[in-house]
């Protein structure tokens, strides 16, 4: 906030324009300083920090399982990530081991919630560039994802589902019947965007050759996720570093080489259809019965039955929710892919029941940094396009 | 947890000792990730072996975070985590700094992405990265005072 703009070229022609915090294309409260000359951005200087909530700090006050909470806040539009990598992250720290069908019902949420994020992220970069009815199919299908959350979890968007060693609890009576029926209906779904988009004169003009950035710069800037992969590089943390069984899973990983907005689409289009085919997998795989969450006494709550029988199971309980676990002192850093590209939480124990550090490795965060590389000589209506491909969500910037 | 000689064969770690022992202060192992620890003044010199190293290329700056240990001194850890694409490898640099004296080298001519990070922990714990080519706060106002993530701030904000 509260940034000076020293104009680079010093020439009086130039202007500063401020874009945001508020302004609809930037989707939340992100303010990008433009220095402009006529319609052409000379510099770009994003600025961000204005929904700084202190997460990380809150985070340390809480115990293990209460962290949980704040991590849905982070990337709001795709909770369940947060909620998963920062389980693994503990879970690595504690030594833990997951159920299989934990495990499974994990990864068949997780990527219902990468359609879910991706289906925002089409519709409102849609809408940005002008094609309105695109927003309203891709939110139509979003609301059938969130119904689906709220059966399983009981929220839509705040899921807190994923636990420490497992799930919060054992999934509804007839949930995969629902998932079914969206896999089923999907495909023509995502045929109707892509009829509506792909072949789309306006929709080629906006986006293609747009916010192209080279391969190098990517690795130099860190960039990952979609944008990473439209310049060719076939990194994704789910094939390269496999967490929750996903290297039991068939799917693959799409690249493109233009490396601009249009490449970006089709990219995030094609991975629907491929979290489509691992959701598909993984209700095959999910076992009827089994445990969904690890045999860990005073880690990992008993189950409630136990918690009435049993007097230890109860003292347990007790202790877990008052008092909380106490780790090994220890550090561990987990990565997953997000929507958005790499997710990573770094998690510090000092054997304390409330962490001593938890940074969060924001793939919004970092791929901003390369919107100046996008932006700088094209037009502003370009801007537009930008900030919508690189798909960020402010929440996970500021933290 | 592996016994220390089997750290001391990871070939990360050989390489690195027979680059410059110095540049080794210690080596860790937790979880099956491996933390290096530099002094301080090797930092830079360490980054850019391992980024520039062909075999090694630990191109990707994945993360780079702080930590406070106070009332410990030297108090803070800045942390590093390295990925190589090629091998499929990461790698945790780890770098002590002293409350006193909070200073460190700024790797972003080695990892450009590693401007954002180190803003924002200079931003949050006070930690300045000497040659950073535009080291203000990021997340909070300007006028902002003191350093929220240090230990000897409370959760409400100061008193």
């Amino acid at each position: 906030m509260g940034t000076t703009v020293n104009t680079v070229t010093g020439q009086a022609r130039t202007m500063v324009l401020n874009m945001g915090p508020q302004h609809p294309a930037t989707h939340g409260v992100l303010r990008v300083v433009l220095e402009l000359d006529g319609e052409t951005v000379v510099k770009a200087i994003p600025d961000i920090g204005y929904l700084h909530t202190g997460i990380e700090k809150s985070c340390e006050s809480k115990t293990y399982s209460q962290a949980i909470t704040l991590t849905d806040r982070l990337d709001y539009l795709a909770p369940l990530s947060n909620n998963l990598c920062y389980c693994l992250a503990v879970e690595k720290l504690l030594g833990l081991e997951v159920p299989k069908r934990a495990q499974y019902v994990r990864v068949l949420l997780t990527e219902l919630t990468r359609i879910g994020s991706h289906l925002v992220w089409l519709g409102t970069h849609a809408i940005d560039l002008g094609a309105m009815s695109v927003f309203l199919y891709c939110f139509r299908e979003r609301e059938e994802i969130l119904k689906i959350l709220e059966f399983v979890s009981g929220q839509r968007m705040m899921t807190s589902y994923f636990r420490i060693g497992g799930l919060a609890l054992e999934p509804p009576t007839g949930w995969l019947v629902r998932v079914q029926k969206f896999v089923d209906m999907m495909p023509a779904r995502i045929q109707e965007y892509e009829d509506l988009l792909t072949g789309n004169r306006i929709w080629h003009a906006r986006t293609k050759g747009v916010g192209t950035i080279s391969a190098e710069d990517c690795i130099a800037m860190g960039v990952t996720g979609p944008t990473l992969r439209s310049a060719g590089l076939a990194y994704d943390v789910r094939k390269a570093f496999p967490y929750s069984s996903y290297d039991e899973f068939e799917f693959d990983v799409p690249t493109r080489t233009e490396a601009d907005c249009y490449a970006r689409y089709l990219l995030r289009v094609e991975e629907m259809r491929q979290s489509l085919r691992i959701i598909r997998q993984a209700m095959k795989k999910i076992p009827a019965e089994g445990p969904i969450r690890t045999e860990a006494p005073g880690i990992v709550p008993p189950e409630r039955e136990k918690m009435k029988t049993e007097m230890e199971a109860l003292i347990y309980h007790f202790k877990i929710f008052t008092e909380g676990f106490a780790p090994p002192p220890g550090e561990v850093y987990q990565t997953i892919e997000s929507p958005r590209g790499e997710l990573g939480f770094y998690v510090a124990s000092d054997g304390s029941p409330k962490p001593m550090r938890v940074k969060v490795r924001a793939p919004s965060f970092i791929n901003l940094q390369a919107l100046p590389k996008m932006v700088e000589g094209r037009l502003i209506a370009d801007v537009v396009a930008c900030i919508g491909t690189i798909d960020i969500v402010l929440g996970e910037v500021d933290r | 947890m592996a016994e220390p000689q089997d750290i001391e064969q990871h070939e990360v770690v050989r390489r690195l000792r027979a680059w410059d022992p110095q540049a080794v202060a210690e080596v860790r192992e937790f979880r099956g990730e491996v933390t290096v620890v530099v002094p301080r003044e090797h930092l830079r010199r360490a980054a850019e072996f391992l980024c520039g190293e062909p075999e090694l290329g630990f191109t990707h700056l994945s993360d780079l975070s702080s930590i406070d240990r106070y009332p410990v001194e030297p108090r803070f850890e800045v942390n590093y985590h390295l990925m190589s694409m090629s091998r499929k490898e990461r790698l945790r640099l780890k770098v002590r700094v002293s409350g006193s004296d909070p200073v460190l080298e700024t790797v972003t001519p080695v990892w450009p992405g590693a401007n954002w990070p180190e803003r924002e922990v200079f931003d949050l714990f006070g930690i300045r990265f000497e040659g950073h080519p535009d080291l203000r706060r990021i997340v909070l106002p300007v006028d902002w005072e003191g350093y929220p993530l240090r230990k000897d701030y409370p959760v409400e904000g100061p008193r």
